[in-house]
């Protein structure tokens, strides 16, 4: 039955890909009549090329028939967040300023994917040059979450996780600064994993803030997540920041039923909805009962999260921004006179209000007189933040919140806040700023709408994040999940 | 010269940015080199496209520290890259990857030589400290056409070595003498090739004026980008009457940055401190603390050549050159090795073989390339000496024979014009053209005695016994007659004398 196949795991689809009973162009066809018939609701992708996708698609049954075949990934669709460069596709970062732009080259993982026999299948929303956390500041159009249409997938990987809920594709990439990966996979349902920095290169990602970025892997499953990570993390040479051959050794899974989980005191006080804290809740008393050890941890300096996180994170932005001037690629402003009042022009036309936002705070923060008293002073407590997580970490295994203190949220709710809005990344900002893998697990609804509990491990304890989640899903009935189109 | 007023004094520090000798541009995979069509070395990382990434270039890094170990500088244990943000259209990214607070080299010192009282004579030398020099990026190029304006980034991401000096030089000469200086050190070790016609050496200029005496420095004036030794020289000559004239007129010195008219031999204002630009500096995140290892320098030391003016010291003191030949061979690294390897194969005479060097040799190989002077006016450009016909050992085996007495110092000239045109060896040149001397004493004597013998000179022989010296060169005559003229004179003189006395 081939309307079935797009609820089908990537695992399971690896596994009839392989058996001969699927064929990647079946699989490509169906995901295709997925697309006409979804995408225009929930408007998660902004560009699919049906013919490129099934030409790829063609290449790999032929890779599989001569035996040639590239791994588990072979034949099995990817959809790519649009700040991730893939050769010959657009490169739009959802932002009127680069939507011209075809890129010109291969990011690292578009590579990689390549290699593992993957389709590179089509572009996800995201909230312009991925700042925002609902995919409403995206210049191209609206992302809506598949739960509930009038919501918001949350972001900004919007489109990576409505996709995903949506059954428009198994497997997804997105990206993620203060919690890009993880808020939108709370709020449609699904998992996403932000890994160590300096695990995957960030060659080809567009860089936001750069000492925050990573790509990550989402999924409907932690397994199929897994799947995804396993194809993309080794070295690169091209990316100073990415771990070298050597030194990029995964911590072992060790047994999921005798992780040490603490609980940061205090984080499912203020602000998180009490249909949130009860799903979290229970997963605790879940491990607690599979035999984990569980208990409080301090982390005092919690609280500076979020303001250190928009200091250095608009800094960095207000410089990996400076590029996009209509020079040399991109939006240019039709406005004639010196060069620099046409880079002028063509930058205020071209960058959306939140990313102005962004620019004037980020620029703000470094400019003399005052990069001492907000950037200099972020630094430092960035430092204090990752030691004491580097702290907590030493004494257990993992980290437990909730992954956003509110299910989605309507479109339109917060448009006008924010202040507000930079909130839904509170409890994913710290793994950013202090470099840690995390990941977020479905783990019941509230009302209609998912909720994630989320996991932060030591540098490198991927395999751990993946483990605990696994034992956690396979015990429940989150994995898998479609909202009903 | 300049004329500056006995009672001024004039204070003056040069910030030389200089293109390193790599094959790959600084952050990127791409080669760079002159005279290519515009935008053909650019690539993805150079254009700055949406997710490129900056890796540094090792060579880069080895090039710098290598000139931080020719200027005796330290090289800290660690450097780290800066952004430089500002807006401009050559400027691909729109901030300048630098180095600010932890810069690869820190400290060190460079020699000068300044002009002695006439061209045989040395002048005064003097150390000028280097503050530090920092690895960064060059810009592409912008320029004007038509109602549009053109940008090339074929420049863009070439690495540029900035070398700060203190405050050290005191006159035109002295910084005119540290950029003849610094521009050999570099072009020896093999860090740049200094060429500033292509403009990979370019300078700006900090100048200011005090009072004889005074201890407080003047307020300075910074005039830049400067791509020639004479425009730093006259900048320094312009700049310090203009400042001058301004002070004893009753006026102050902006502090402003100024640029330089070679055409019109004038400066002029940029900007002033009021517009000088936030640059908004702050680490790079994409490129990690770079931990410079101690092995890497250890390494590098050992390609460190001999200072120039060492080298000059132990050719006057050691080898007994005059100052002159002495100043003309270590001024090309080189040369000075082809002279060495000259005098290792015959170490007797190493004046006679520094003369034929910097005199025949180099006036010849000058000649046949039509070289003119490229990177520095007034000084000669280096030779090639890669298709130079005659071989050390080939210079050495014609100083020889000079001092053996096989051909005499005019012959000498003629065989090395022979040796220029031919590469053959000086002896097979002596011998194709007869020109070798009969040193052998035995066959001489024999000769001399068969003459001594002949009645026909019995009067001259018996007027030299007599006392009359001159007498003996009438008997000299017959002897050359019978050697067809290739009797050693020497020889014959010593002979005659033995036989007559």
């Amino acid at each position: 039955m081939a309307d079935a196949l797009h609820t089908l795991s990537a695992a399971e689809l690896g596994r009839r890909l392989a058996a001969g009973t699927l064929t990647s162009r079946a699989l490509c066809e169906a995901l295709i009549a997925r697309h006409q018939a979804v995408n225009d609701k929930v408007g998660a992708f902004t560009h699919l090329d049906q013919a490129d996708v099934l030409a790829q698609a063609d290449a790999s049954d032929a890779r599989r028939k001569a035996g040639q075949g590239r791994g588990p990934l072979e034949g099995i669709p990817v959809a790519i967040k649009d700040n991730i460069a893939v050769k010959g596709q657009p490169l739009t970062c959802s932002s009127k300023m680069l939507a011209p732009l075809v890129s010109p080259y291969d990011s690292y993982v578009a590579e990689r994917l390549r290699a593992a026999g993957a389709i590179l299948y089509g572009r996800l929303n995201m909230d312009e040059f991925a700042m925002g956390s609902s995919t409403e500041n995206s210049a191209l159009r609206k992302t809506f979450n598949p739960w509930d249409l009038a919501r918001i997938p949350g972001g900004s990987s919007g489109g990576s996780a409505a996709a995903l809920a949506a059954g428009l594709v198994p497997l997804s990439l997105g990206s993620d600064t203060g919690g890009s990966i993880r808020q939108p996979a709370s709020h449609c349902g699904v998992v996403g994993l932000k890994p160590t920095y300096g695990l995957i290169s960030r060659f080809g990602l567009v860089a936001f803030a750069s000492s925050l970025d990573q790509i990550g892997p989402m999924a409907r499953s932690v397994e199929d997540c897994e799947l995804l990570l396993n194809a993309l993390a080794s070295a690169d040479a091209r990316d100073m920041t990415c771990f070298g051959p050597s030194d990029r050794t995964l911590a072992a899974a060790g047994d999921a039923k005798k992780l040490r989980i603490g609980i940061p005191k205090g984080f499912l006080g203020k602000g998180v909805a009490p249909e949130v804290a009860a799903a979290v809740n229970a997963a605790v008393e879940f491990y607690r009962a599979q035999g984990c050890a569980i208990s409080e941890v301090e982390l005092p300096s919690a609280d500076l999260a979020v303001p250190t996180y928009y200091v250095v994170a608009t800094a960095e932005a207000s410089s990996n921004l400076g590029r996009y001037d209509g020079v040399r690629y991109g939006h240019r402003s039709a406005v004639a006179g010196t060069p620099v009042e046409m880079m002028t022009a063509s930058r205020s036309e071209g960058f959306g209000p939140e990313v102005k936002r962004r620019i004037l705070l980020g620029t703000f923060v470094l400019s003399a007189g005052y990069a001492d008293a907000y950037y200099v002073r972020a630094l430092r407590a960035r430092a204090k933040i990752r030691a004491e997580y580097l702290a907590a970490l030493a004494g257990v295994d993992v980290l437990l919140t909730p992954t956003v203190p509110t299910p989605a949220f309507k479109v339109g709710e917060k448009a006008s806040d924010p202040l507000q809005l930079y909130l839904e990344d509170i409890f994913t900002i710290p793994a950013n700023l202090a470099g840690l893998p995390a990941i977020s697990v479905p783990c019941g609804k509230s009302g209609h709408l998912p909720v994630g509990f989320h996991l932060v491990g030591a540098p490198l304890s991927e395999v751990k994040l993946l483990a605990a989640g696994r034992l956690f899903e396979a015990a429940h009935g989150y994995a898998h999940q479609q909202a009903a189109l | 010269m300049s004329n500056v007023p006995p009672d001024w004094e004039v204070v003056i520090g040069l910030e030389v940015h200089v293109q390193l000798h790599t094959r790959a541009k600084v952050f990127a995979s791409s080669p760079w080199g002159f005279g290519k069509e515009p935008n053909e070395q650019v690539d993805p990382v150079v254009l700055g496209l949406p997710g490129t990434l900056p890796v540094v270039n090792r060579e880069a890094v080895e090039k710098s520290i290598l000139f931080g170990l020719v200027v005796g500088a330290e090289i800290p244990e660690r450097c780290a890259w800066d952004r430089k943000n500002y807006f401009y259209p050559d400027n691909p990214k729109n901030y300048q990857l630098t180095q600010k607070d932890f810069p690869v080299v820190v400290g060190g010192q460079v020699e000068i030589e300044l002009p002695g009282a006439s061209r045989n004579v040395m002048g005064e030398h003097k150390f000028i400290r280097i503050h530090h020099a920092h690895l960064e990026e060059d810009v592409g190029k912008l320029s004007h056409a038509g109602s549009g304006s053109l940008v090339d980034y074929n420049r863009a991401g070439v690495p540029l070595l900035e070398i700060v000096t203190e405050p050290d030089l005191r006159s035109s000469a002295e910084a005119e003498a540290f950029l003849r200086s610094l521009v050999a050190m570099l072009t020896q070790a093999g860090v740049a090739d200094c060429d500033m016609e292509k403009g990979q050496l370019r300078c700006d200029c900090n100048v200011s004026v005090r009072r004889r005496g005074a201890e407080k420095l003047g307020t300075r004036t910074e005039t830049k980008n400067l791509n020639s030794i004479s425009s730093v020289r006259d900048t320094v000559i312009y700049e310090t009457a203009r400042q001058i004239r301004e002070l004893e007129a009753g006026r102050s010195i902006t502090q402003e940055t100024r640029g330089w008219n070679a055409e019109l031999a004038r400066g002029y204002v940029l900007r002033d401190k009021e517009d000088a630009h936030d640059y908004r500096y702050f680490p790079d995140p994409d490129i990690p603390t770079l931990k410079i290892s101690r092995e890497t320098v250890t390494r590098l030391a050992k390609q460190v050549p001999e200072n120039l003016y060492d080298r000059q010291r132990r050719y006057v003191e050691k080898l007994g050159l005059p100052y002159t030949a002495a100043s003309v061979l270590v001024n090309d690294r080189a040369l000075a090795e082809w002279f060495e390897a000259a005098v290792a194969a015959h170490p007797a005479n190493p004046s006679g073989i520094a003369n034929l060097v910097a005199n025949d040799l180099l006036r010849d190989l000058a000649a046949s390339a039509g070289a003119a002077g490229a990177f520095d006016e007034a000084a000669p450009a280096p030779v090639s000496l890669a298709s130079c016909p005659i071989k050390p050992a080939q210079l050495a085996g014609l100083v020889k024979l000079t001092d053996d007495g096989v051909i005499s110092k005019q012959q000498a000239k003629e065989v090395f014009a022979e040796m220029f045109k031919t590469g053959q060896d000086a002896a097979a040149i002596v011998d194709a053209k007869g020109l070798r001397q009969n040193s052998d004493t035995g066959e001489l004597e024999k000769i001399v005695q068969e003459v001594i013998a002949d009645p026909a000179v019995a009067k001259s022989i018996a007027e030299y016994r007599a006392g009359n010296e001159k007498a003996i060169n009438a008997l000299k005559g017959p002897i050359m007659k019978r050697t067809q003229g290739k009797a050693n004179p020497v020889l014959i003189d010593q002979l005659l004398r033995k036989f007559l006395g």
